[in-house]
């Protein structure tokens, strides 16, 4: 026991707020946030990489910034500035993905824009950023994206095979393969998410069971 | 449940003098407005940088279209309908409903003209783009320019081969006095196709087809009357010299 305090009192290293968004305190499998894109842009492998990535610029770019201005924000005015800075870098990705390619824009269509509204993001502003310097909070943004991105491709993956028969497009299996159309309908989001949310909840619950007979055990050899 | 009794606490609470605890405005105004200005900079200066390159995408799209509605195409002129006649349409000269691309084949010969419409789909606005070859008096090709339907069942418009093949070769011939078609484009069950005028449906995506052809309809029913009464307007002689090539530019996509 006495060991996990002492851990903890030293403060989480660079490290930890990086690798915390992908695992442990991951944004769509742990913390179940901004659900509305999960379901909806993973319908396909790429879809879900170019929301995923997105996201994760518009994360990386408001931490940053947010992190750089909370001592010139007052606490009254924060979440309409915090908003404001969102609003921005989503529309700089909206122009960005066009000028790149107008199929994959007309793929994620309003999605783009309802990025400021993830709670993923706000979230990270005012629960991190606001109160962290710029390193860290670049660090959480690039973990809590990159964490974002993996859950939306192994959802879009997992989708892409059963309901289309291929992965990013690359035809899979042979012509006989009857594709399972409900997977790339919003039902087979659902059903998707809730196999992986099943998944990682039986690892997590796993993982308890060991470290709680290892600690009884410890504590049986010291008494 | 009991009822409560009622609690005189709904009184107005007296609004207090503006309280110590909002702090200083100043600093308020500078954070809003600064960061605003700042923003609206960063995203003028982004969507001056991206315009010209989007431009060109959406021009690349709609050539590449031009070119798959008219198979036989190998060079294709922009055109403006001017209300008594077609006159060529440099860049943005013609509003997006009123244009017309006409296709010319590799000896300069006009094959067809490609002509844009839209209509309302399952889910949104589907915009479509047809050729029309003059000389067979037929419809030979669409091609979904812009549509959200259902992945998997209302986007087999764009997708489904049966569902394509029926506008390979579809009869828009004109009536006698020239001024309306002979036949209505009509939607008949997938496979009771018997008549050159009639289209397929398709299983599963029966709002997505009939909108497709209820577009077709009310277009076709327009623009052919009009594109043949004008058909001199597109001579290959007039538009010699504003042809882009079907190999030259961006359209490439094989």
């Amino acid at each position: 026991m006495s060991d996990t305090h002492l851990v903890d009192a030293a403060g989480p290293s660079s490290t930890d707020e990086f690798v915390k968004g992908l695992w442990r305190e991951n944004p769509v499998f742990v913390q179940a946030l901004g659900m509305c894109p999960v379901l909806a842009v993973s319908n396909t492998a790429l879809n879900a990489l170019a929301m995923g990535l997105a996201t994760l610029f518009v994360l990386v770019m408001s931490n940053t910034v947010v992190s750089l201005l909370r001592r010139f924000i007052p606490k009254q005015v924060r979440i309409a500035t915090y908003i404001l800075v969102i609003a921005t870098f989503v529309t700089i990705v909206d122009y960005a993905i066009q000028a790149i390619s107008l199929e994959m824009y007309r793929a994620l269509g309003a999605f783009i824009s309802l990025i400021v509204v993830n709670c993923l993001i706000l979230g990270r502003a005012e629960s991190f950023a606001s109160k962290n310097g710029v390193g860290r909070s670049i660090l959480d943004g690039l973990g809590m994206g990159i964490g974002f991105t993996v859950a939306l491709l192994a959802l879009g993956a997992v989708r892409e095979i059963f309901g289309a028969g291929s992965l990013f497009g690359v035809q899979l299996f042979h012509d006989a393969f009857q594709p399972w159309v409900m997977m790339i309908l919003p039902s087979g989001g659902f059903f998707t998410l809730a196999g992986w949310l099943l998944l990682f909840n039986w690892l997590r619950a796993r993982a308890e069971t060991l470290n709680s007979a290892k600690l009884a055990d410890a504590l049986e050899a010291t008494s | 449940m009991s009822a409560a009794p009622v609690t005189p606490a709904a009184a107005p609470v007296p609004t207090a003098p503006v309280p110590s605890g909002i702090g200083p405005i100043w600093p308020m105004y500078r954070a809003m407005v600064g960061i605003g200005v700042l923003c609206g900079l960063a995203i003028v200066t982004v969507f001056e940088a991206t315009r010209p390159v989007i431009r060109r995408n959406q021009a690349a799209a709609l050539e590449r279209a031009v070119f798959q509605v008219l198979p036989e195409a190998a060079s294709s002129v922009t055109f403006g309908y001017a209300g008594d006649g077609f006159e060529i349409a440099d860049g943005e000269d013609a509003a997006d409903g009123e244009r017309v691309w006409a296709g010319y084949d590799a000896d300069g010969r006009l094959v067809g003209l490609a002509i844009e419409t839209s209509g309302m789909g399952y889910q949104d606005t589907i915009r479509l783009l047809y050729g029309y070859a003059p000389e067979r008096d037929a419809v030979v090709g669409i091609r979904v320019l812009e549509s959200k339907e259902t992945p998997g069942l209302g986007d087999k418009i764009e997708t489904d081969p049966g569902f394509l093949r029926n506008f390979e070769l579809l009869d828009v011939a004109l009536a006698a006095d020239g001024a309306s078609l002979a036949r209505s484009i009509e939607v008949v069950k997938p496979g009771a196709k018997t008549e050159p005028w009639q289209i397929d449906g398709i299983t599963g995506a029966t709002i997505s087809s009939v909108a497709i052809v209820d577009m077709l309809r009310r277009s076709t029913k327009v623009w052919i009357p009009r594109l043949s009464r004008h058909l001199d307007d597109f001579a290959p002689a007039r538009a010699g010299e504003a042809a882009t090539g079907a190999s030259g530019s961006e359209a490439e996509d094989v």
